[in-house]
């Protein structure tokens, strides 16, 4: 702890913030580069995002072969070699394009249904948490029923309802994450609503939006920015899953946890199929939980 | 207090009856699924109405529905056509299963998740934290899926050490115990990973506080400081995310049952839906958000206990 967080009002010196953070006159791309460079472990994450973003858009033209094409020839040796440098699928598809291909899947479904999630979440746990009262018990009680649904379940009967689309799976991660997000901002605006600042807001007339998006809101910052990065992870882990358990897009177009569902049989035989996608998923939440504990140290360090 | 557990507990009856009302409409909308799903695809269309008739699907929703809850409250769930049998009895069976599966990897998963969270987060950047962090970080990234078929390729095709299934029979050659290993393995990498920086990062945000630096400055062991005035607070706001894992054990599991191919309510839960098996899906939604609805009362009033300052 620095000396200058002592000089601080409790709540500046625990949102963990950084005046970089939020200074309005500095570019958002500015101040992302400034909190990069000032973590190792930030630059370790946005280099194998960066890696797969790359992979994900010259997926066409870099890819060795196109992504769907059936070779039963390549079985004839399916493991990496000269030809295959990952090998082939138990379809004899070239590996190393369905991996870029499936990359561009990922790299587009999930930060949409992140971003949707974390802007409906925050703004209904503020006005949930400070408001009270009716609003609290509306929005909460909405917020209880959608996440009795086991995730699952609400999945499954949209899916089989409308078809497993990339919209319709942003839709149900937006909708599912939303309230998770709305628990964390509430609970922290319970928790600091009763000090002596807000009261002292209060005191000076300002008005209760002022105090929840200018005294409120930036205590939540620490636990959301952990939460934004960390639910870009889980989104990417949520669309692998959905695949794994073969209610993701729908097949040919390759999406990693359905590669592996697909080569999963084929473990004891030829794991390479099933190692290989499942090595590319686990790289790239690696890489944004990465990226998430960096940028929230940097953040402190200023 | 009393009042609020019992506004709460009504509040759960309400959301129950939302739930099981949106379900059993979603799920109805098209009845003659079911009768198609019980003849097979060759059946003619005159025997999959007749049977619809028969099953009486053709009345209204809601006159199905009142009877459907009727006979739910007393513990009769309907028939299961995938299973071929009282949907009660598959359900409990898989429950018990997936409760067993839960409570190990649950016990194991709080205490590791408290021990490094706390260890981590009371001194920041230090290499304990370090290690512990990235260590965590990578845990909590692998998803489930993935680790299981890690695993798998470790222990069971190369090492040939531990069972690739657990379908808790004896008959692989394999004892019971031995099975349970790798489920509960990746249930506690996946979730502990998270559960570690939740604790670590309130433990940190606690540490920062002037009432630490005021009981270090008089004169208490870093020891004491930790244990009497930072882990109470630090565990606070984790409180709720740890009871909410409950949830994620109960219907989460479905990957990991479906990985090691064992027997639970996540995947049966999974089963049925692909197969359109509507009573199981409809009982299991019911048990599944009722246990959700549950911990969620657990964990408001555990955060009134723990922390005074918040009222209702």
């Amino acid at each position: 702890m620095s000396d200058r967080d002592l000089l601080l009002p409790v709540a500046s010196a625990t949102s963990g913030g950084n005046d970089a953070v939020v200074a309005p006159h500095a570019s958002a791309l500015a101040t992302l580069w400034h909190l990069l460079t000032g973590s190792k472990i930030a630059m370790v994450g946005a280099a194998i995002i960066t890696f797969w973003t790359v992979a994900a858009l010259l997926a066409p033209w870099i890819a060795p072969y196109p992504p769907n094409t059936l070779d039963p020839a390549g079985l004839i040796y399916p493991y990496p070699s000269a030809m295959h440098l990952l090998g082939v699928d138990h379809l004899g598809r070239d590996l190393l394009s369905r991996i870029l291909w499936g990359a561009r899947t990922v790299l587009t479904v999930a930060p949409l249904a992140v971003i949707g999630a974390a802007a409906l979440g925050t703004l209904l746990g503020l006005f949930s948490g400070y408001r009270g009262g009716v609003i609290d018990a509306v929005i909460m009680r909405v917020g209880d029923v959608l996440l009795a649904f086991p995730k699952i379940i609400l999945y499954l009967i949209i899916i089989a309802r409308f078809g497993a689309s990339a919209l319709n799976i942003i839709l149900v991660i937006t909708f599912t994450a939303a309230p998770i997000v709305a628990r964390i901002v509430r609970a922290v605006t319970l928790d600091v609503k009763n000090r002596d600042y807000v009261a002292a807001a209060r005191m000076r007339g300002e008005s209760p939006l002022y105090i929840m998006f200018f005294e409120i809101l930036p205590n939540t910052r620490g636990p959301l920015i952990v939460d934004f990065f960390l639910r870009l992870g889980y989104t990417a882990v949520a669309i692998g899953v959905l695949g794994f358990l073969g209610i993701g897009l729908p097949p040919p177009d390759p999406d990693w946890g359905g590669m592996v569902k697909e080569a999963y049989g084929m473990i004891f035989v030829w794991p390479h199929m099933t190692l290989i996608p499942a090595a590319a998923i686990s790289s790239l939440v690696i890489g944004f939980n990465f990226l998430a504990m960096g940028l929230k140290e940097a953040a402190q360090d200023g | 207090m009393l009042r609020y557990v019992g506004r709460q507990l009504l509040n759960m009856a309400i959301t129950l009856f939302a739930v099981s009302f949106l379900v059993f409409m979603l799920n109805e909308l098209t009845p003659g699924d079911v009768a198609r799903k019980v003849l097979g695809p060759y059946a003619l269309q005159d025997q999959v109405d007749q049977l619809t008739r028969q099953m009486g699907l053709d009345r209204p929703v809601y006159v199905r529905y009142i009877e459907y809850m009727g006979k739910a409250l007393t513990g009769d769930f309907g028939e299961s056509i995938v299973y071929r049998q009282p949907v009660a009895a598959v359900m409990w069976d898989r429950l018990r299963n997936t409760l067993l599966l839960a409570t190990v990897s649950f016990a194991v998963i709080v205490p590791v998740s408290i021990l490094f969270g706390v260890l981590a987060g009371m001194r920041e950047r230090s290499r304990l934290d370090r290690a512990v962090n990235v260590f965590s970080s990578v845990c909590a990234s692998i998803p489930e899926f993935a680790m299981g078929v890690f695993l798998l390729a470790v222990f069971v095709v190369w090492l040939k050490l531990l069972p690739g299934t657990a379908p808790l029979t004896s008959s692989g050659g394999w004892p019971i115990w031995s099975q349970f290993v790798l489920p509960v393995a990746v249930v506690t990498i996946y979730d502990a990973g998270y559960l570690i920086s939740m604790v670590r990062q309130s433990m940190v945000d606690v540490m920062r506080q002037p009432y630490i630096r005021t009981a270090i400055l008089k004169g208490m062991t870093f020891r004491q400081v930790v244990t009497r005035h930072a882990m109470r607070n630090a565990l606070i706001t984790p409180f709720t995310v740890i009871l909410l894992q409950l949830n994620y054990l109960v219907s989460g599991l479905v990957v990991v049952e479906t990985v090691f191919a064992y027997p639970g309510f996540g995947r049966m839960m999974l089963e049925a839906a692909l197969a359109k098996d509507i009573a199981i899906v409809e009982a299991g939604t019911l048990i599944a958000v009722g246990v959700t609805m549950f911990t969620q009362l657990a964990g408001d009033l555990g955060y009134m206990a723990l922390d005074p300052r918040i009222r209702v």
